[in-house]
């Protein structure tokens, strides 16, 4: 006893930063996996009102390249109306939709991006958006570009969004011509260039193709856009990666789109039936 | 009770420069400067070190919670702030009976140069090592570990020569 109270005393600061440090690892660990993230992260509401302030005094800065992204988005939003209207003044039979509710899919919510990383190998953002405005885990968030990443923890007003740019995130995308998939990830060199991974072999594509989302999973819709092939590997190997170029620019992101599929629930039951 | 003053100012003057200014500078795209460290430096070189290992995990835990990395920054302070004991035994060649009338200050350029150097380079190490968490892209660890380093050194450098009481 008496030896074990003199090892206490003799080493006390050793032991009480051990204690700490592995506190600590435990929180860098559980930061790791994807639903266990839920204690420290910028989602909390003091952590989360500073930062609104503190965007609240730069978003100045940035007002007109995001003007030049609205007017761009619009302008597309525009052409697409334009189509629309000549197909159904074309048509001979008119579509009658009654309750344009029942068959929405998806429903968009809209915020703003008050935190954005991109130099780490695992990069969140936050957003002024949380479960009281409908944003729960695992909901795409997009901007008119394309994509950004998906939501992975929500406190009643601000979430925090696991960004493309992150090692552990995984989505389908495939080729806007033809229907090879692939999942997108992150090799952490370049915060403009992502990778197509798993792709068929007997894939045919060239530079310059375009990358959309694969609407094989609940959380994307598809054709969502991604970015363009920026190089050809010279060799085949087994992982067949190729290097995307992104069409957002990740270190200049202002508003957003928070995607919420509201068939998640329907066909993730469907799945979930045992195959006999 | 001016100096707990003096530190609780200096904590939170360093978490809120560090979480809202510093983490935005990004020089080419990845080079940071994690100016917090200072606190260890700072604190007063005292016989019992349990308050400055609890406020260093703190202060590496708040900056942390602003910077969505878990629990990285505590990690490496509070390594830092363990071994500053050691650092400092060995770099001023001083016993623990000299803390009470000794400051930073006071010392030759060389020692206290000698002292944030080695201090700096452990604490970013481990840090970039942990943001990393493979190793898989070391040779990314190293630069950023020394070009980080050398930024956080002419901040500290600069912010004690402009700040320093001696005129």
């Amino acid at each position: 006893m008496q030896q074990l109270i003199f090892f206490i005393q003799r080493y006390k600061y050793f032991l009480y930063f051990l204690l700490l440090q592995i506190i600590a690892l435990v929180l860098i660990i559980n930061n790791h996996s994807f639903h266990k993230s839920k204690f420290i992260n910028s989602t909390n509401s003091i952590t989360g009102t500073i930062y609104s302030k503190t965007n609240a005094i730069s978003e100045y800065l940035k007002l007109k390249s995001q003007n030049e992204i609205l007017s761009e988005e619009n302008k597309k939003l525009k052409n697409k109306l334009a189509k629309y209207q000549l197909i159904s003044n074309d048509s001979v039979r008119n579509i009658v939709v009654k309750d344009s509710i029942f068959n929405q899919q998806y429903e968009y919510i809209n915020g703003k991006i008050l935190k954005n990383e991109f130099h780490k190998s695992y990069n969140f953002l936050t957003i002024n958006r949380g479960e009281n405005h409908g944003v729960q885990t695992e909901l795409a968030v997009v901007n008119s570009k394309g994509i950004i990443g998906i939501t992975d923890d929500a406190s009643s007003s601000y979430a925090r969004v696991q960004s493309i740019l992150n090692r552990n995130s995984k989505i389908n995308a495939r080729f806007i011509k033809n229907n090879f998939f692939g999942s997108v990830t992150w090799n952490t060199k370049d915060y403009n260039v992502v990778q197509l991974t798993d792709i068929p072999r007997q894939a045919v594509y060239k530079v310059g193709d375009t990358i959309i989302t694969g609407g094989k999973s609940t959380i994307f819709p598809e054709g969502i856009l991604i970015g363009t092939v920026m190089d050809i590997p010279t060799k085949a190997s087994a992982l067949n990666t190729i290097n995307i170029k992104l069409f957002n620019d990740m270190s200049n992101l202002g508003y957003v789109y928070i995607i919420k599929n509201l068939d998640k629930k329907e066909i993730e039951n469907l799945e979930k039936t045992p195959d006999e | 009770m001016n100096k707990t003053l003096y530190l609780t100012f200096l904590f939170f003057f360093l978490l809120f420069l560090q979480v809202l200014i510093l983490n935005n500078i990004l020089l080419f795209g990845y080079v940071n400067p994690y100016l917090y460290i200072v606190f260890v430096f700072l604190f007063p070189f005292k016989k019992k070190r349990f308050s400055l290992l609890t406020l260093s995990f703190l202060l590496g835990l708040f900056v942390d919670f602003f910077s969505n990395s878990g629990g990285i920054h505590a990690f490496a302070t509070l390594f830092i702030a363990f071994i500053r004991i050691y650092i400092f035994r060995m770099v001023f060649q001083k016993t623990d009976t000299d803390f009470d009338f000794f400051t930073l200050e006071q010392e030759p350029f060389g020692k206290i140069f000698n002292f944030t150097v080695i201090l700096t380079v452990v604490h970013h190490f481990i840090l970039f090592s942990l943001t990393n968490f493979s190793f898989h892209n070391f040779s990314n660890v190293i630069t950023n570990t020394l070009l980080s380093s050398i930024f956080t050194l002419v901040l500290y450098f600069l912010g004690s020569f402009i700040f320093s009481r001696k005129q």
